[in-house]
């Protein structure tokens, strides 16, 4: 980096291409960032928002051809100009196999187009002795209300990951990697790390990380694009590169709000983010410029931990009716529809209590269930989506089957549709879901120190020979 | 009585975290950002009977930079277990722009 000398004020330029690696952006976009010559250019690869299946299956929840689309256009962009280029939670959830895959596919594109670079992979998946340990000496936190963590959520995860920092990406951008391919971090730790190789101050790295860490979604209007942040001692410009379009206070303000609990505090490793007296200054009619955050260092250096747990197999099936008749009895109707299941698994062999069954009904309460206001619908069709839950992918298929024939064919009163009930869109009627996981672990651990967690393993990618 | 939806410039719900919605409103200019204030009548009592949770389970705030309210509050179901009908928590938002301001 270019930014300690000392006749020009510190400066860190960074570029996010997208909001998740996967989900595209212009070329243009990201050309026209590049001309602006950035210290280092980034994608966050994932979240918990798509839910737990793709922590505990292993799986990207973009596509292996969307990903690597956007991933060669970055390495083409930056590697051959000595910008390093950061990704984090690799393939969408961050643990092993996630990371794997991402290495597996830049090594795939550094082959396909000749190039050279020191790759750093930064492992996220944890150990569950530790975590163990750290539970025995009463160092485990939980977040968001979860109960207390035990030894038998740590033994019963499928897989556990740790939310990283900034310091292994600083540590491993010292040691010359210039692709860094990471598992789980928090959203922002790899524009923290960027502003804080610069010299800058901790709250201006943070703040970047934050406004970076989904693309040009501080833009309006909603475009797919890159976003340009200028970093400097007490303020940072936020800029899209997108020519159509522009930062503004609105765009701005509504991303300051994403996805935290809190409008003001935001948690993060080593510290808490205070946004309290922000203040956003449109520049330009593009460009905004946001001051006023600071940074306040705790005094244990802790990590959030995410971990999910097997809960068995689902299967699902989707169907709809247009029939007024049974529109206006239909919660007495999926009563019925419930007892005739019940009666007929067992008759079966499912134990009872062997299976859950959830019937979402879209155009009365699908959306929202039990929150929804509105408890009448004036709606002339309504549609259906059958889950079951069971302890292994046989009982789930034959619980959703005979849940849909039910749906179909059983009577109510006033039945004239005496052929069927519902429309059933698809042949075959049924879909196997797979294993279920739910959010098990997620509580914060007293780390002891930023690395240790995340261990950082190089490589000489040669695509040349 | 205006509605929230012809009041405001964004109202959205998102997951924060796995087992929590935020709910987000904005509005367009400062002056409109004080009015709604004045009224009191986004509070956490009223998230707390739109989401039917207990109002010490809503962490509530204005924040007058973003001319915004911000409301956080427990999901009935974590993001993606069984029975979830919105995995990201993006459809939440429908109570609130129900609401009316007084002119």
């Amino acid at each position: 980096m270019n930014t300690r000398d000392n006749t020009k004020p510190k400066e860190a330029r960074l570029l996010a291409v997208t909001s998740i690696l996967g989900y595209g952006f212009p070329e243009l976009a990201l050309k026209i960032g590049m001309e602006a010559d950035p210290h280092m250019i980034g994608a966050d690869a994932g979240s918990t928002d798509p839910g737990p299946y793709y922590l505990g299956a292993g799986k990207a929840f973009c596509s292996r051809l969307s990903i690597k689309r956007d991933t060669r256009l970055m390495l083409l962009a930056a590697v051959p100009r000595g910008i390093p280029v950061l990704i984090s939670t690799c393939g969408g959830a961050g643990g092993e196999p996630h990371l794997q895959f991402m290495a597996e596919l830049v090594r795939e594109i550094a082959r396909e187009e000749k190039l050279d670079f020191k790759l750093a992979l930064i492992h996220a998946e944890q150990d569950p002795a530790f975590l163990k340990k750290q539970l025995a000496a009463g160092k485990v936190k939980s977040a968001s209300r979860r109960p207390p963590l035990t030894v038998e959520q740590i033994d019963g995860a499928t897989r556990i990951v740790g939310l990283m920092g900034p310091e292994p990406f600083e540590r491993a951008l010292e040691n010359g990697a210039q692709v860094i391919l990471a598992g789980r971090a928090t959203d922002p730790s790899i524009w923290a790390a960027g502003v804080a190789r610069a010299g800058l101050p901790p709250e201006m790295g943070w703040y970047a990380g934050k406004m970076l860490e989904c693309g040009a979604e501080p833009a309006a209007p909603k475009r797919d694009g890159c976003l340009l942040a200028r970093v400097y001692q007490d303020y940072i410009d936020l800029e899209p590169t997108n020519p159509e379009q522009s930062c503004t206070r609105l765009s701005v303000a509504n991303f300051a709000l994403h996805e935290n609990p809190s409008a003001i505090h935001h948690y993060e490793p080593g510290g808490m983010l205070d946004t309290s007296a922000c203040s956003f200054e449109q520049l330009t009619d593009r460009v905004v410029r946001v001051r006023g955050m600071k940074w306040v260092p705790s005094a244990v250096y802790t990590v959030k931990m995410e971990g999910v747990k097997h809960v068995g197999y689902r299967a699902i099936a989707m169907c709809a009716t247009r029939d007024p008749v049974l529109i206006k009895g239909i919660d007495d109707y999926l009563v019925r529809v419930r007892a005739i299941v019940d009666e007929k698994t067992r008759n079966f062999g499912v134990p009872e209590g062997g299976y859950q069954l959830a019937i979402r009904c879209y155009g009365l309460n699908g959306v929202m269930g039990e929150r929804e206001p509105v408890k009448t619908t004036s709606a002339h069709e309504l549609s259906f989506i059958l889950e079951v839950l069971a302890p292994t992918q046989e009982v789930a298929n034959a619980v959703v089957a005979i849940s849909r024939t039910t749906i179909l064919h059983a009577d109510f009163p006033g039945r004239l549709c005496k052929e069927g009930n519902m429309g059933i869109p698809f042949s075959p009627a049924d879909v196997e879901m797979g294993a279920s996981y739910e959010f098990s672990v997620y509580h914060i651990v007293d780390a002891e120190d930023p690395y240790h967690l995340f261990p950082i393993e190089y490589a000489d990618v040669k695509g040349r020979t | 009585m205006t509605r929230i939806k012809d009041l405001a410039s964004v109202c959205k719900s998102k997951n924060a975290g796995p087992f929590d919605l935020t709910i987000d409103v904005i509005f367009g200019s400062d002056e409109l950002f004080e009015r709604v204030a004045a009224t009191g009548i986004l509070s956490a009592a009223l998230f707390a009977k739109l989401y039917n949770v207990d109002e010490s389970e809503v962490l509530f705030m204005p924040y007058p930079p973003a001319r915004a309210f911000k409301a956080t509050l427990p999901r009935l179901i974590p993001a993606g277990a069984f029975g979830d009908s919105d995995v990201y928590g993006a459809q939440q938002h429908g109570p609130i722009l129900e609401v009316e301001i007084p002119d």
